[in-house]
């Protein structure tokens, strides 16, 4: 039997996680664990229909039914003055006309547009109740034809989902200059060419959706507990969607959160309507998802049909490269997908090369499926993809290894403005790639093949070369690309008389081990254990402002609590000053301890804060008591992690089935502030990877689009038996565009590693492409083909 | 609604329940226990697993009534105050969680296995966990820690 020991922090080092201790021993709070004074649940009735005319509801029966509180359809919603859900991005289509945005109801209200659409909600005393009244309301729906396929709905004969958007195309954008690509091809005496599918996922969190709302009548406000991502940002869409008077009419607190990975990040019909709910009825109202829900209604992720060409030089330099990406919105387009389809996604096509000339035209699609957003990468994955497949293609064509290729075209002078809006700020490429393949043995590869061979096993390798776009986010930047900016991180610091501290941060953590991250640095700073540093996120009542996790920016929270610390530290040297009668110009500060060289004087840290608020040894007319600090930090660009991984895998021909024997990563995320947390972060992203490019794949059926993987029985998600170990290597070049140098870590392993296995399975098998995820089905057929054409 | 008697952590409790009603509900919403998590609908996520009789059960797979005279064991009845059990011990060592949803089911499941296997290896331990899924971690550090939690648990104390 042991305790968690308190140690000092130091940045760099493996300190094991502070917030273990109640999630280990069943303590942590997660939305669904809250029950609240006069607590009512909800249920939703949901559409069996993908397309449909929503007819006469009647709630009749429903009403009757034991413990049932109140029926809400869609045009109660709209009657009560509740706004549609808004696409959070602003995109221009080519021709200057902006994205033509489909009106999402919280709840449908004439039409719905995807299997599993909500259209009335059941607040009944328990969830049984609300369960039984929700399956007896009574929707009549007149079907119209569905369409899944993105081809198809932007052809004559589709369906038109929304009716004011023709074709069924939201917008047609472009990135970079299609002159001078056209130019490019021209030259080219080599060329390669790629048609491909990024297959859709469902993200699954463990931890499902759920919210639990209270309406105060008695001064119109409300607090809603929510599972998300960014709490501060819901605060203000909720209040302006519910219409309430103004910011401190609404509280949002997200406690513990189960795994997001993007789908705890936009804002959700669902939630809009419980929030509309619990004001109906005036008594708290909670609904938690059930699984099958979060498979219909959780937004997706990906889902690309994309057409590229690379254009090359006899010695494989690429020239040029042409992308065209229809990307599949889903029957609306969710918060933030308008700019995960195009400035997280087309930005980043160059890769780590260095290619003069890109253009990339991306087609955004309505389609009677679930609505797509961002998921573990957003965007980068799918760029990484296009280029990363490119690249294996271009070593074919020149007859040169993998490795080779990508040396040839690797950036090798930073920072790199790309010809895609974006400038890579620093890194390495080639010396990754070198610890990469160090790592992973690549030159013993041929021999291991050679002996899986022997065993009737086909071994390929695969690399993949990823760069991605991090620590959003440069608020001007980001502005000028159609967002509205306020993409800077908060941190307060409060230091309490006795000398323990209160961290708040704007920063969301839902797994990424920030109040371990934030404790290491601030003690590092401070000279102080790390159990005396607490740090508090997730309550709008609490912290002043911030924009929550996502993307890869704990970076942006962790500079801005850098900066405090800076102040909390200098505003010690003048008590010190005082408290020592000398200039605090002339006070160090170093290991927790004020020390005066003149003097020879010290003063600890913790007797610096008694000082600070004991008040009695500086002129308070001078200098105020206490000691708090706030700061806002605006990164000046993104950072740019990149990384190389190095796939092998083992194909049995009899059966398809593919195994990842050997997984190794090498990555430069910058400075790492704990080895153990970030390699933990590599970890679960390179299972999320893996597992798109094997076994993930959310189906829907062509003809009726009813969602055919709508449960873990269905879908294939990664199992502890499906996975291999991995090998992990860190190349950090430290960005300068933050404090700490930090580059940020959670995303990469999705991002760099579906190339990587599909590239391996192309190797094993001698073949350009196979679609993911590489079924054992799709698998066992091509190496039927390949046993014929012997 | 049935009265039922079961003994959870070592104290007996007596609950009035509905017959369908399952067991990590009955934990959960009557106990308050909320240790153990609800992650899916079609008992394939182990968030729920919780010990009946000494043995990992998913809760959500039994009826709260099924439960009537068991001995359960949960989540919150391993650690004693500040004192973890060697399992919790190990997958906070080995960083075997991140956002800590499957964490408790996790646990429960790994007791079972270092029971049933006292020094499983990785791979044993690996195809023991394939009823428990997490999405954070890549399994990776969960088969660390439980490959060293049942070696810690092995050895004398």
């Amino acid at each position: 039997m042991t305790a968690i020991p308190a140690p000092m922090g130091k940045f760099g080092q493996s300190v094991k996680r502070v917030e273990d201790s109640r999630l280990i021993t069943g303590n942590g709070r997660y939305v669904d664990d809250l029950v609240l004074p006069g607590q009512t649940h909800a249920a939703f009735v949901r559409s069996a229909y993908a397309h449909a005319r929503i007819g006469a509801i009647d709630v009749s029966a429903a009403a009757a039914m034991p413990g049932v509180v109140k029926i809400l359809t869609g045009q109660d919603l709209v009657d009560g003055g509740l706004f549609a859900l808004p696409s959070g991005w602003g995109l221009t289509s080519i021709d200057g006309t902006p994205a033509r945005v489909g009106v999402h109801h919280a709840l449908a209200v004439d039409t719905v547009r995807f299997v599993g659409e909500p259209v009335a909600l059941v607040i009944a005393e328990t969830r049984g109740q609300a369960r039984d009244a929700a399956d007896s309301v009574f929707v009549e729906y007149e079907e119209l034809l569905a369409v899944v396929d993105m081809v198809a709905a932007l052809g004559p004969d589709a369906p038109q989902l929304h009716p004011d958007i023709p074709s069924n195309r939201a917008f047609t954008w472009d990135i970079g200059n299609a002159e001078e690509a056209d130019a490019a091809f021209a030259r080219a005496t080599r060329r390669v060419s790629i048609e491909l599918r990024n297959n859709r996922l469902v993200p699954n969190a463990m931890e499902p959706r759920a919210i639990n709302a209270e309406w105060r009548a008695y001064d119109g406000s409300m607090t809603i507990h929510l599972t998300h991502q960014n709490p501060i940002g819901m605060r203000v869409l909720f209040m302006m969607l519910l219409g309430l008077e103004s910011e401190n009419h609404l509280r949002v607190v997200s406690p513990d959160v189960g795994g997001g990975f993007g789908s705890k990040a936009p804002a959700y019909a669902e939630e809009l309507a419980v929030a509309f709910a619990a004001r109906a009825v005036g008594r708290p109202v909670k609904w938690t998802a059930e699984r099958t829900e979060s498979f219909l209604t959780d937004a997706h992720g990906r889902d690309h049909g994309t057409r590229a060409e690379l254009a090359m030089d006899d010695e494989g330099r690429f020239l040029g490269l042409k992308v065209h990406t229809l990307a599949n919105l889903g029957g609306y387009i969710s918060t933030s997908n308008a700019l995960v389809v195009s400035y997280m996604y087309a930005t980043m096509l160059c890769g780590q090369y260095a290619i003069p000339a890109v253009h990339a035209v991306v087609e955004g699609v309505y389609t009677n499926t679930c609505p797509v957003d961002a998921y573990r990468g957003a965007g980068r994955p799918e760029a990484a993809y296009v280029i990363e497949r490119l690249a294996h293609l271009a070593a074919r064509e020149i007859g040169v290894d993998q490795a080779e290729i990508r040396r040839r075209n690797f950036v090798r002078a930073f920072p790199h403005q790309t010809p895609l809006v974006y400038c890579y700020d620093s890194g390495d490429y080639e010396g990754c790639l070198d610890a990469a393949l160090r790592l992973a043995d690549y030159a013993g590869f041929e021999q291991r093949r050679a002996e899986a061979r022997a065993r009737g096993k086909l071994r390929g390798t695969g690399l993949s070369a990823y760069v991605e776009a991090c620590g959003i986010g440069p608020s001007k930047l980001l502005a000028s690309l159609g967002g509205g900016g306020n993409m800077w991180e908060s941190c307060e610091i409060r230091v309490q008389p006795a000398g323990s501290v209160e961290v708040l941060t704007g920063a969301h953590n839902h797994g990424q081990g920030h109040q371990t991250v934030y404790a290491q640095i601030i003690s590092e700073r401070f000279g102080i254990p790390m159990d005396r540093i607490t740090v508090v996120q997730g309550d709008t009542d609490r912290i002043q402002a911030g924009t929550g996790t996502y993307g890869s920016r704990a970076s942006v929270g962790l500079s801005a609590a850098v900066r405090s610390c800076d102040k909390i530290i200098e505003k010690g040297r003048q008590i010190v000053g005082y408290m020592l009668g000398i200039d605090p110009g002339a006070v160090d500060f170093a290991d927790g301890i004020y020390t005066s060289a003149a003097t020879n004087q010290t003063v600890a840290f913790t007797e610096m804060v008694h000082a600070a608020h004991a008040a009695t040894q500086f002129p308070t007319d001078q200098l105020e008591p206490g000691l708090v600090a706030t700061s806002f930090f605006d990164p000046p660009n993104f950072t740019y992690p990149a990384g190389v991984h190095v796939c092998e895998v083992e194909i049995d021909p009899e059966t398809g089935v593919t195994e990842v024997v050997a997984f190794n990563a090498a990555d430069d995320f910058g400075n790492v502030a704990n080895p153990l947390i970030v390699e933990g972060q590599v970890h679960g992203g390179l299972t999320q990877g893996i597992a798109q490019a094997l076994w993930e794949n959310a189906v829907y059926d062509p003809d009726t689009a009813q969602l055919m993987t709508a449960s873990y029985m269905d879908y294939g998600m990664p199992r502890a038996d499906s996975l291999p170990e991995f090998g992990l290597a860190f190349w950090p070049s430290p960005t300068p565009v933050n404090p700490l140098g930090m580059k940020g870590c959670g995303e990469a392993g999705a991002i760099g590693s579906p190339p990587a296995v599909i590239n391996a399975v192309c190797d094993a098998l001698g073949i350009a492409h196979v679609d993911m995820p590489a079924s054992p089905e799709k698998i066992w057929r091509l190496c039927q083909e390949r046993q014929e054409a012997l | 609604m049935t009265d039922i008697t079961l003994t959870v952590n070592g104290r007996e409790h007596v609950v009035k329940t509905e017959d369908r009603t399952l067991l990590v509900h009955l934990l959960r919403d009557e106990l308050r226990l909320t240790g153990a998590h609800v992650g899916c609908d079609t008992s394939q996520c182990g968030a729920c697993t919780v010990h009946v009789d000494g043995k990992a059960v998913k809760s959500c797979t039994m009826l709260a009534v099924q439960a009537d005279g068991s001995e359960i064991l949960t989540i919150e009845g391993l650690a004693n105050g500040r004192e973890l059990h060697p399992m919790q011990a190990a997958f906070h060592e080995h960083h075997g969680l991140q956002c800590g949803f499957c964490t408790p089911g996790m646990i429960m499941m790994a007791l079972d296995i270092a029971r049933r296997h006292p020094s499983p290896d990785a791979a044993t331990v690996r195809a023991e966990l394939e009823g428990n899924l997490c999405r954070c971690t890549g399994y990776h550090n969960i088969v660390k820690a439980v490959v060293a939690g049942a070696q810690r648990m092995g050895e004398p104390a």
